[in-house]
């Protein structure tokens, strides 16, 4: 049995103008590591809120760990844990004030399920007196997750966990994540940074309420069409243009210290492109070939 | 300069586009407008009053027929003994009562002088002191048209008694008034806010999504304010009775169950409040515009109700504060017992239940 | 040499006993892009606030487009654009009223605002949202219409605080299409980021770590000094060993 599934899920707003989550299938096995990568306004806060039975959908159905998120609420409000987007603790309690809270809402205690916890709650030990409201960022983070597994969820849901975090924060609670997972936990999170999507097991890869792609991250670069390349020389902005202007071009785009490209139909012209670089003052222009990331094969099935 | 300019045309566009405020920017002011001027009005017409006739004799029923002729009063005589007149009074049903001794007319025709007993409820001392100028304006009226050649004028001199608030104290009227203002304000503001707080910061979420039945989070918000509020009780009384010197005349245990009603009444009208806004300051702006103009206009302790047009008297039959009223002036200031508060209580139980019912329907179990 | 356009000299923002900006130093040039890293906590936004004259430096020197940041602030607040992602835009006003408004503000005369409007509307091909409410609008076109009021002023320098959060790849790349556009035409921008690919787009950067400038450089000379493959790993490594790690 999956941990959680979903069915042709369609979730609109304002009265049907606004198409959400758009006809979502999708199913995470148990003790799988999810990601739901997209952009802002890709429908994944929506769909959270539907397998967390916060918001019914319009049309479809989902089940998490076998039970029916509309008939059996009840039941999965009792057995997952819940990380929604912004900080949603009490910012003037402290942090051992709010893990008792939350502990005691469910009917258990820190001690009870410690072992759990432990490599989290370890980092913020030493803030227990502070007033969550006074944590860094990355603290809250962590304080957040710790209440979200106290009473030893089966599922668990991040909803955008690491948004605004910093680089070193980030990888930090992915590792956290990971540990996790060894546990036997489902877990599925969202997240913007398609960076992030290499650390998960499967992926599905949304946009604007629809699922472009779902399958591991290697599968899902593998099945990238064609050839990609990677161009560099020295002035990035002035080889963008020029580059853009080539016919043999199919796409060519930023991507930190390269330009990435893909040629039309999949011909190779590299040599051709390098003499008309040369020729537009790029005298140390390169080329070679690349594996393409999750931030390509994103980009390439929003241009399709 | 023109920058300023800039500014002040973006925000019109702000105003101007937000409804809610709107309303309130122009509908609060008009409403105040006719209510004030046109429903409002300290003049007393139609009281109904209580003559009770000694005297049965000429002088006595040209007195009685002035007094029914003026627009002022509503003579409904017949009792006959002074205790159904304490009854009445006790009641609320009359706030005077006039009482012509024996041998009226003869004590103006042989003594050039006569006596009127008048007596006010001055639990309302405006009310009564007004009341009893009529009645004074009519007899003295009725005295000048006996003696118009008369060289000794004759004298009728009423005599005044102003029951449970002898000195006429302001006190009387308006702690009573003062206490359902500030129950009412505090719990249905503070409870509503509260909950809604949970609503914006996102908290809510996160509560619904555990075992945690919905029901039990409505309670918790509900219980500190209670508490609270009762204390605030305590603390009202004890400055009425030690600094202005308002003594409880009643039961204080038939005061504090009273205010205890009152107060959940208040906690479920927060709890309406707070299952249909989103912010905690739409919240607050319900709680204040929606509650306190029915409440400070309605109550009948700034204005005496019976003088109300027929549509804004039935309109304050909804407003809880006004049984409150009622119920405590009885008891704290008139002492009087559950007999004479018995249909107050029950309507103030059916409000409490109607609308904590309809908060829990209400109360949504989801996000949306 | 031509004259920076920001020029600091250890410049120190305290609070109390807590130094939030401890001494930094240096200079940036017109059409730099400058990027400012470092992880939450580093002091990055404290530092921006001085530049911005938004907020009185405890000790150092600092120039923004000329003028100093302790006596002339107004001076600056003239001089350049902010883009903060918390917000920018009036969501209840529609395209054309936010650029309006912004253009005021910042004293253009009324052709020009009209000119202006009309040209950035059709720049970033909004003609047909022009009478929308912004708050209708995706948030890539809220970010990249952001950015054009911003600096619809001509400001010498626009600083941006985190404007790609959470928006697409393909919006993200549009919108530094729009920075190097301004670059070129001469407008420096000191941008901070938590994309580490984005980094690289920079002129150079500068990476604050415990309130100080840990190190600064062209991402380039960056990744050889650290011997990394990757701005990711060059942060990684200096931020690592960051002792404060609170807000």
């Amino acid at each position: 049995m999956d941990a959680i599934v979903l069915s042709n899920i369609i979730k609109t707003y304002n009265k049907g103008t606004v198409k959400a989550v758009n006809d979502v299938s999708l199913s995470v096995s148990k003790a799988e590591l999810f990601g739901l990568i997209g952009p802002d306004g890709a429908g994944k806060t929506s769909i959270f809120r539907v397998l967390t039975t916060l918001l019914l959908a319009d049309s479809g159905t989902a089940t998490v760990d076998g039970y029916d998120v509309v008939k059996d609420y009840k039941a999965i409000r009792g057995c997952i844990g819940y990380m929604p987007g912004r900080f949603s603790l009490y910012q003037d309690l402290t942090v051992e004030e709010n893990i008792n809270f939350f502990a005691t809402l469910f009917g258990t205690t820190l001690q009870e399920n410690y072992e759990l916890v432990k490599d989290i709650y370890i980092q913020i030990e030493p803030f227990k007196h502070r007033r969550a409201g006074q944590l860094s960022g990355g603290m809250k983070q962590k304080l957040a997750l710790c209440c979200a597994l106290i009473h030893k969820p089966t599922v668990l849901f991040l909803d955008e966990p690491t948004t605004g975090v910093d680089a070193v924060s980030r990888k930090e609670f992915w590792e956290m994540l990971k540990r996790l997972k060894e546990q036997g936990i489902t877990i599925m999170v969202s997240t913007p940074y398609m960076d992030e999507a290499t650390l998960c097991d499967r992926i599905a890869l949304i946009q604007e309420g629809k699922i472009l792609s779902v399958d591991t991250p290697e599968k899902i670069t593998e099945a990238y069409p064609g050839q990609l390349y990677a161009l560099k020389a020295g002035a990035t902005s002035k080889l963008l243009k020029d580059a853009r202007a080539y016919p043999a071009i199919e796409d060519v785009y930023a991507f930190g210290e390269y330009l990435h490209m893909a040629f039309k139909d999949n011909k190779n012209d590299s040599q051709g492109l390098l003499k008309y670089l040369h020729g537009k003052g790029h005298a140390d222009a390169e080329i070679k070939e690349v594996k393409p990331t999750i931030e390509d094969c994103f980009i390439r099935l929003l241009k399709q | 300069m023109k920058q300023l300019y800039t500014f002040v045309k973006k925000e019109f566009y702000h105003v101007f586009r937000d409804r809610k405020t709107l309303l309130m920017l122009f509908g609060v002011p008009i409403a105040q407008i006719i209510l004030f001027g046109f429903a409002l009005t300290n003049e007393i017409k139609g009281s109904k009053i209580i003559v009770v006739d000694y005297a049965k004799d000429v002088a006595s029923q040209q007195l009685i027929t002035r007094i029914g002729a003026s627009k002022y009063f509503e003579v409904e005589k017949s009792f006959a003994d002074h205790n159904q007149i304490e009854d009445a009074f006790k009641q609320g049903k009359i706030k005077l009562a006039v009482i012509i001794p024996q041998n009226f007319n003869d004590d103006i025709l042989h003594f050039n002088k006569a006596q009127v007993q008048v007596i006010a409820d001055a639990s309302d001392p405006n009310t009564a002191t007004t009341l009893t100028n009529y009645i004074t304006n009519i007899v003295s009226d009725y005295q000048s048209s006996l003696t118009p050649n008369q060289k000794i004028p004759y004298r009728i001199v009423p005599q005044i008694r102003m029951l449970y608030n002898p000195e006429l104290k302001g006190a009387p009227n308006f702690v009573p008034g003062v206490m359902a203002l500030v129950l009412m304000l505090v719990c249905t503001m503070m409870t509503s806010i509260a909950i809604v707080r949970e609503k914006e910061m996102g908290t809510m979420e996160v509560l619904l999504v555990s075992p945690f039945k919905p029901v039990f989070v409505i309670i918790s918000k509900a219980i500190p304010y209670l508490l609270l509020s009762i204390i605030n009780l305590i603390i009202i009384l004890l400055l009425s009775v030690f600094v202005l010197n308002l003594p409880i005349k009643g039961n204080i245990f038939l005061l504090f169950g009273a205010s205890t009603l009152f107060i959940l009444t208040s906690l479920s009208i927060g709890l309406i409040i707070s299952t249909v806004t989103t912010s905690q300051q739409s919240a607050m702006m319900a709680s204040l515009m929606g509650m306190m103009l029915p409440t400070m206009l309605l109550t009948g302790f700034m204005f005496p109700v019976e003088n109300m047009p027929v549509p804004l008297q039935v309109l304050s039959n909804i407003v809880p504060s006004r049984w409150y009223y009622i119920i405590i002036k009885n008891v704290m200031i008139k002492g009087l017992g559950f007999s004479a508060i018995w249909k107050e209580t029950l309507i103030l139980t059916g409000m409490t239940l109607l609308l904590l019912g309809l908060s829990l329907r209400n109360f949504k179990n989801r996000l949306a | 040499m031509t004259e920076p356009v920001i020029k600091t000299e250890k410049l120190t923002k305290r609070f109390g006993d807590f130094i939030a900006v401890n001494e930094i130093s240096f200079e940036t040039y017109p059409g730099e892009i400058f990027g400012f890293l470092g992880a939450n906590g580093a002091g990055k936004t404290t530092a921006m606030r001085m530049l911005c004259g938004l907020s009185i430096p405890t000790s150092g020197k600092a120039t923004v487009a000329g003028f100093d940041v302790y006596r002339y602030p107004e001076k600056i607040k003239k001089n350049i654009g902010y883009m903060s992602q918390k917000f920018s835009l009036y969501e209840d006003l529609t395209v054309t009223e936010n650029i309006r408004f912004y253009a005021g503000i910042y004293g253009l005369s009324d052709r020009d605002i009209k000119e202006k409007s009309a040209a950035l509307i059709n720049q970033l091909g909004l003609q047909n949202e022009a009478k929308t409410l912004v708050a209708s609008l995706p948030l890539g076109w809220k970010q990249k219409l952001a950015f054009s009021v911003a600096i619809i002023h001509q400001p010498k320098i626009v600083f941006l605080d985190e404007p790609t959060g959470g928006v697409d790849p393909v919006t993200r790349r549009q919108f530094w299409d729009l920075i190097y556009d301004a670059a070129d035409k001469g407008v420096t921008v000191f941008v901070t980021t938590h994309y580490m690919d984005e980094a690289e787009y920079c002129n150079r950067i500068s990476i604050m770590v415990d309130g100080r400038i840990d190190a600064m450089d062209t991402p380039a000379n960056l990744k050889k000094q650290f011997s990394a493959n990757s701005m990711d790993e060059v942060f990684y490594h200096l931020a690592r060993s960051a002792k404060r790690s609170a807000d």
